[in-house]
């Protein structure tokens, strides 16, 4: 396969984490995965669920993947290493849970999608959101080769035309139809408490579904907050 | 394989949904706590070999503390194992858990099991003053201390989240000197790993998408306990499902309750409303157990065979459903669905 030139980064290996690294390397990439803290940490886990992958620091999986996927509780965004994701497509699968990340009003801005704060944070890096509206086990359970009729759809949002393009690949890559929903600012229509948060649905309804956002209680909540 | 096989426990498990009562009407939380008692003693009339009760903290849920509803079924029977699924051991103080444990397990002749976890929920953080930001280290200390208080001799203890303890002897002891203690874990692998360090059996929660997922959890579990030396103890699991005398009444029963429970929860937590399309397709592919008996056997027994499980809990009455319907299901369940399980591993195993 051409595309397994590629290596790509995982940055957290909880839940999503390990799926992703799975599906990856099934699709033929070299991928490498860093936890919160030691190598040691997480040696065993990424040996026996996602072999193949190699762990690493976060440190090193920023600087030697092509491409990183940010898999880590939102709420620790900045634990992730800027430097070496600098002038890198990085993409965001993560979501505000406050289960997870306690009371946080800044991630519950709804003037900004989360992604976009991230892409603040790292401004020398080109932030694609994908891979985050579908839930872990759908992620695991749902993949389907290209044109089967059952194929599940994973959205993308990106302001950048060729970033969005190589993310693209990749969701094709692991089994999901890509579709693109605009900017990084239309990622807030996947997030927590949009219809198409935790939806494991194919292409078709997946775009009435966005297309739909600005209509549901939380559409009208955003619109309001932006005016 | 196969000795583990034949030897494989069932339980039922549950929350303490409010039930409604025969003219629709949601049950009174004391009313639902005794509904729960009846349950358990009808269990162990048919042959059910363990109960398992959650811990939570919210309105439709009546059972916050599973343990004092232990000890009150501890008094109306006599052979079923008396377990929570879980004990919110975070939010919770491991030498008070001990004690009630062991109380129970005095009072019910040594059959008090503790599952201990984190929980889906997190309500009890705020209602007895935890920071969710300390959430993995009050855990990993917590499971440490417990793991000490399991030997029953005096204990010295330090750290972050929790007084000291400084050779101090903790009662009542129990008979067996061992305390029946598991951890509940819902997926993350370190928890998995965790567990293997401390020498515990793990309970999965498998909520959720093909219980297949979970076989290198298994292995993972396997691998850690030989990189700690710890036993590999039997692994329990625990899903969610309902049983009724054919798939179509079981369907029609379940979704309606199932679908409000869900959607309540769900809204917390930024979920889209369930659909009755993805509720079928979590029947047929995923981790809802909900059918005729031989439905429900069938996937069962499927389960445990490819995850090699030596204890499976089905958890029951999600949602407001008639109290009623929940006996006919343990019912089921007892008479129907188990001695069919067994006889389905059986026959693999030949």
């Amino acid at each position: 396969m051409e595309t397994s030139a590629l290596t790509i980064g995982l940055l957290g290996a909880g839940k999503v984490g390990v799926v992703l690294a799975q599906l990856l390397i099934k699709a033929g990439y070299k991928v490498l995965i860093a936890g919160s803290g030691s190598v040691d940490k997480i040696a065993l886990t990424v040996k026996v669920l996602a072999p193949g992958a190699i762990a690493k620091t976060k440190e090193e999986v920023s600087k030697e993947a092509d491409i990183v996927i940010l898999a880590l509780p939102l709420g620790k965004y900045q634990a992730i290493p800027r430097k070496g994701l600098a002038g890198k497509l990085v993409i965001d699968a993560m979501n505000y849970w406050w289960e997870v990340d306690g009371e946080r009003p800044d991630l519950q801005d709804l003037s900004t999608s989360t992604s976009e704060i991230i892409q603040k944070y790292l401004s020398e890096s080109r932030v694609v959101k994908a891979f985050s509206h579908i839930g872990y086990h759908d992620l695991h359970d749902e993949t389907r080769p290209i044109s089967h009729k059952e194929r599940k759809a994973i959205a993308i949002a990106g302001n950048n035309e060729q970033d969005v393009q190589q993310t693209a690949e990749l969701v094709e890559a692991i089994g999901f139809d890509p579709i693109c929903i605009g900017p990084l600012a239309f990622g807030i229509r996947l997030e927590p408490g949009s219809e198409v948060f935790g939806a494991h649905v194919k292409a078709t309804e997946l775009h009435k579904m966005i297309d739909n956002f600005p209509q549901t209680e939380k559409g009208k909540q955003v619109v309001a907050a932006r005016r | 394989m196969t000795k583990m096989k034949s030897e494989v426990l069932f339980g039922i498990d549950t929350f303490g949904d409010i039930p409604v009562d025969d003219d629709k009407n949601l049950m009174s939380y004391a009313a639902a706590i005794r509904q729960v008692v009846d349950e358990a003693v009808l269990a162990e009339k048919v042959g059910i070999d363990a109960i398992a009760l959650g811990e939570h903290h919210r309105s439709e849920y009546a059972i916050s503390a599973p343990d004092t509803v232990l000890a009150g079924i501890a008094g109306k029977t006599s052979k079923i194992t008396l377990a929570t699924g879980v004990t919110v051991l975070s939010s919770d103080d491991p030498v008070r858990v001990f004690q009630r444990f062991s109380t129970i397990d005095a009072l019910s002749n040594g059959r008090a099991q503790v599952i201990l976890g984190r929980g889906s929920f997190t309500e009890s953080f705020p209602l007895f003053g935890y920071d969710l930001r300390d959430y993995e280290v009050l855990f990993e200390e917590k499971v440490q201390l417990f793991s000490e208080l399991l030997k029953e001799t005096p204990v010295t203890w330090e750290g972050t989240t929790r007084a000291a303890l400084d050779n101090v002897e903790v009662f009542p002891k129990t008979e067996s000197g061992h305390l029946q203690t598991m951890i509940g874990v819902g997926g993350s692998p370190q928890s998995v790993i965790r567990a293997a360090r401390y020498d515990f059996p793990l309970m999965l929660a498998i909520i959720g998408g093909s219980p297949d997922r979970f076989v290198p959890y298994v292995d993972l579990y396997e691998q850690a306990t030989k990189e700690f030396g710890t036993t590999r103890h039997p692994i329990g699991m625990h899903s969610p499902g309902f049983i009724a005398d054919t798939d179509e009444e079981a369907i029609k029963l379940a979704w309606p309750p199932y679908k409000k429970s869900h959607d309540r929860i769900g809204k917390s937590r930024g979920w889209a409303p369930i659909t009755r399309e993805q509720f079928l397709h979590e029947i047929a592919n995923g981790s809802l157990y909900i059918g005729s008996p031989e439905t429900v056997a069938k996937k069962i027994a499927r389960s445990i065979k490819v995850l090699g499980v030596g204890r499976f809990d089905l958890v029951y009455g999600q949602g407001p459903l008639a109290a009623s319907a929940r006996l006919r299901m343990i019912e089921l369940y007892g008479t129907k669905v188990i001695p069919r399980v067994r006889e389905l591993l059986a026959e693999n195993s030949k």
